[in-house]
């Protein structure tokens, strides 16, 4: 029997994630992995397996998926409208979906990122260690309509949990540690510190310009700085004077001037702002910076201890059904499960 | 020894909260990228407690570390340590380096921007062909596209600006050339470069178990080939009919 997905049609920014391909900034190969690595560990509290697993990661937009078996999946990240055979599912959550079963993923409603995961993972060819997707590169799998998603080993006992996401969604403040070139803006940092910016339309997993009303930021140096190493995090300061804050699958040399960098535990906030959110930036002192990503970590780490179920919400019925049907507990809900 | 920087070089910077680079000028010559390329060596060597990967720029040595498992304070003293070893400016290259022999193609419909190029360094497209084939260069840093290199230095003439407009489309191994470097390009990419040689070499090849051929600090020799001997290389796999021998 062949367990996977089928893409039937694919919004326009579906790629695979796990969490990127550590070690080869040498050879100009950016980590890239989910623009929100959040979502993943929230996902994988969910199902109980290895945040290390494929998910599908969906910009701005899903699509329609047919399961080829009875799958258990999750919806993390960016909220979007999702149903399962017409009957709606809530977000942040397990599911059972049934083998023939079609899931239909629209528009994101806050953020930007969600991801569809399946216990199991899905289990695409590995990489130079990575399933992810990474475009700029042209390595992973590039997910369209037809693709057939394979799907791991799985379990299908996590189905109707619910789980209480980490706060990113909707802008807010984002802390920032300093880098090397953010001396070169000690005229205009109290400046950038009080300036609310909103997320411009463009961006990628490349990374996320910012705008703002009060005029561009600009470096003592101008933009004559030399290409240096850059990474996730970093806010450059492009040739107009708008801060870009680079994402996961940035470049791994750039050469416009560094601003500062976002911490890592905040750099999900900047991914999952939509535009026209409304994001400032602060920036923390070494001592705060280590306390914010270690609490950040911990956060993580207790997400599987958070997980509810989700046995009152009318939702849930579905589900609750779905889930005895598979384990053979009741009989008679072939009718629900086409 | 020429242009080593003054001397508050070299520096070492956090870079963010899980970052230190450590820099040995601002801006690229000789001296600083060989500085660059000999500390990363030493500091592989060293294999420090919490460095989680390394990698050099074309004049600077980046560290990445977690800085929840080594203190900062801590790893900004262990750098301080290797750096002090020794005079970085006046180090050996590394060992292991390679010298590869990469045939290109100059001009003809295949590398359109020869003439163009040799006409902006004021040259004959002759001497520019033999100047380019015969200036052995060295992988200053890998960026941009993975497995990609960035190759210098090339002769004064060559200090030629990049085009404003960007050419929409140069094929996977296209040498182009600019600011008195070269770069091949492992991916089909618009680039402001000019166009002015085309090889056969796939430079990344995600599936192999040797995805990355060039290394930072190996050095290269582009001989020139005609068109026919560019088609046989073509067919000679995915080294193009490239060769390497270790540098002794």
């Amino acid at each position: 029997m062949t367990r996977s997905l089928i893409i039937q049609s694919a919004g326009p920014g579906l790629s695979l994630q796990d969490m990127g391909r550590a070690g080869y900034l040498a050879m100009g190969l950016s980590r890239g992995g989910a623009a929100d690595p959040v979502a993943l560990v929230e996902g994988a509290a969910l199902l109980g397996q290895s945040a290390d697993l494929a998910a599908l990661e969906m910009a701005g937009m899903g699509g329609r998926f047919a399961a080829t078996c009875d799958l258990c999946i999750v919806l993390t990240g960016a909220e979007m409208q999702a149903d399962l055979d017409g009957q709606a599912l809530r977000w942040n959550a397990s599911h059972i979906m049934p083998k023939g079963s079609v899931l239909t993923i629209g528009a994101a409603r806050r953020g930007t990122y969600g991801y569809l995961g399946v216990a199991g993972g899905f289990d695409v060819p590995s990489v130079l260690g990575s399933r992810s997707t990474h475009v700029a590169a042209g390595i992973g799998v590039l997910p369209t309509e037809g693709t057939e998603l394979p799907v791991g080993k799985q379990r299908l006992d996590q189905a109707g949990q619910f789980i209480q996401p980490l706060d990113r969604f909707g802008g807010g403040t984002v802390r920032v540690a300093p880098s090397v070139q953010t001396h070169l803006f000690r005229n205009d940092l109290q400046r950038f510190e009080k300036t609310a910016f909103t997320r411009d339309m463009r961006g990628n997993r490349m990374g996320v310009r910012m705008e703002s009303e009060t005029g561009g930021f600009g470096s003592d140096l101008g933009l004559t700085v030399l290409s240096e190493v850059i990474m996730p995090g970093d806010i450059q300061i492009t040739g107009d004077g708008s801060p870009f804050v680079l994402l996961s699958e940035c470049q791994t040399t750039g050469g416009y001037p560094r601003i500062g960098t976002v911490l890592p535990c905040d750099l999900p906030r900047v991914a999952q702002a939509r535009p026209g959110d409304t994001l400032t930036f602060r920036f923390v002192q070494m001592d705060e910076a280590l306390e914010a990503e270690s609490a950040h970590r911990t956060a993580l780490e207790k997400l599987s201890g958070t997980l509810q179920p989700m046995i009152r919400n009318p939702h849930d019925m579905n589900d609750l059904l779905s889930y005895e049907f598979i384990s053979g507990v009741i009989a008679g809900t072939e009718e629900d499960t086409p | 020894m020429t242009d080593i920087p003054e001397n508050r070089w070299p520096a070492l910077r956090p870079m963010g909260i899980g970052g230190f680079l450590v820099s040995f000028g601002d801006q690229l010559s000789e001296p600083a990228n060989r500085a660059a390329l000999a500390f990363r060596a030493a500091l592989e060597r060293a294999s420090l407690d919490g460095v989680e990967e390394s990698s050099t720029s074309l004049v600077s040595c980046f560290v990445r570390f977690d800085p929840l498992a080594v203190a900062p304070d801590q790893m900004r003293g262990r750098l301080t340590e290797v750096l002090q070893v020794q005079d970085w400016y006046a180090a050996a290259l590394p060992e292991g380096r390679r010298l590869w022999r990469i045939p290109a193609v100059y001009g003809t419909d295949l590398a359109p921007q020869l003439a163009e190029a040799a006409g902006a360094a004021g040259l004959s497209e002759e001497a520019a062909i033999t100047a380019l084939s015969e200036t052995r260069v060295r992988v200053q840093t890998i960026g941009f596209a993975p497995g990609m290199p960035y190759l210098g230095e090339l002769p004064k003439a060559w200090d030629i600006p990049r085009q404003t407009a960007l050419t929409p489309r140069v094929p996977l191994g296209a040498l182009c050339v600019a600011i008195r470097q070269l770069v091949l390009f492992p991916v089909t990419t618009p680039t402001g470069w000019r166009h002015v040689g085309q090889t056969a070499i796939q430079l990344f090849r995600p599936q192999s178990t040797n995805p990355f051929v060039l290394r930072p600090g190996d050095e290269v020799l582009f001989p020139a080939i005609s068109r026919e001997e560019f088609e046989n290389c073509k067919k000679a796999g995915p080294d193009g009919g490239a060769t390497s021998e270790v540098i002794r």
